[in-house]
């Protein structure tokens, strides 16, 4: 009996706390977080999207955005969800080395991917657009660097989790922890995936 | 060959394998070029239609294959589709109010 309820507690510990319905609470939580983000970012594209023609002072929209540029950072993250997912299925074959190496390249896109969006925008404040120029800038700004910090906790998230792997301090299922933030990563790259096209390929 | 067959057995479990990954961000980098062609070439009345069919193509893409909601649980995509759903209902709903969709 004892033995029985050893392995009960090993097996909750191994694939993390599961609900009536079998599944892991903490993949349960994670998808209802990611449902609610998708109102935050819809009321930030939205907003976005009604006042983007609203140019009092300063340059519009078509003046100042960079395609080209956009299209390689917009890549640069892509690519990002195909090393992470890369990454998830690593640490579910249980090879460390190789899910550090993906979860390392995955960070350091995301960094470049942050880099660019930081000379983005300095470059749009040198040729006028501040964050109070005008609607137009508010809401780009607004849109785009809430965008911007989620990649920046996503990057922080992956190099603290390489740091537990490395340590050793992962107690439960360490694929299930790497998947949950591969699905937080994953989220962040389809919110550009939107932004993207309504906000840089769309004109006004 | 007790490997790949764990290897094989591992993937359909999770989804897919590495490679089948790989042929999804290419197809995805596909996509990306031809959105980014939109700007340089005239798709005329075909523009906004075309960019907005990429676009979902591409969400689609990334929630089914690199989060897995084509291979986990329903609920997963219930909660997540859910909370989009609401959010397009709301935010569309709100547009509207603003007259966004009168030209």
């Amino acid at each position: 009996m004892a033995d029985i309820a050893t392995h009960d507690t090993d097996h909750a510990t191994d694939h993390g706390h599961h609900s009536s319905t079998g599944l892991s609470n903490n993949k349960l939580a994670m998808w209802l977080f990611l449902g609610s983000e998708c109102l935050l970012f819809g009321g930030l594209i939205s907003t976005y999207m009604l006042y983007r023609g609203r140019v009092q002072n300063g340059p519009h929209p078509s003046q100042i955005y960079d395609i080209p540029f956009t299209s390689v950072s917009s890549f640069v993250l892509l690519m990002s969800s195909l090393t992470m997912v890369l990454a998830v299925s690593s640490a579910q074959r249980k090879d460390d080395a190789k899910t550090n190496l993906w979860l390392v390249i995955t960070a350091l896109l995301g960094a470049t991917f942050i880099g660019g969006q930081v000379y983005e925008f300095t470059t749009f404040y040198r040729e006028g657009l501040g964050f109070t120029t005008s609607l137009f800038g508010s809401s780009f700004y607004a849109l785009t660097g809430f965008h911007g910090v989620h990649v920046s906790i996503g990057v922080i998230m992956l190099l603290s989790l390489m740091g537990i792997i490395k340590k050793g301090k992962i107690t439960g299922d360490k694929a299930e922890v790497v998947e949950l933030i591969g699905l937080y990563w994953h989220f962040v790259d389809i919110v550009w995936i939107i932004i993207f096209t309504l906000v840089y390929l769309i004109p006004s | 060959m007790s490997t790949a067959t764990d290897t094989h057995a591992d993937a359909h479990e999770h989804g897919m394998s590495d490679a089948g990954y790989v042929k999804i961000a290419i197809i995805l980098a596909a996509i990306t070029a031809l959105e980014v062609s939109t700007y340089y070439v005239d798709f005329g009345p075909l523009f906004m239609p075309a960019l907005l069919t990429m676009m979902v193509v591409k969400f689609v893409m990334v929630v089914s294959y690199f989060m897995h909601l084509k291979f986990d649980s329903k609920i997963f995509s219930f909660l997540f589709y859910v909370g989009l759903g609401l959010a397009l209902f709301v935010y569309i709903t709100a547009l509207a109010t603003f007259k966004f969709f009168i030209a």
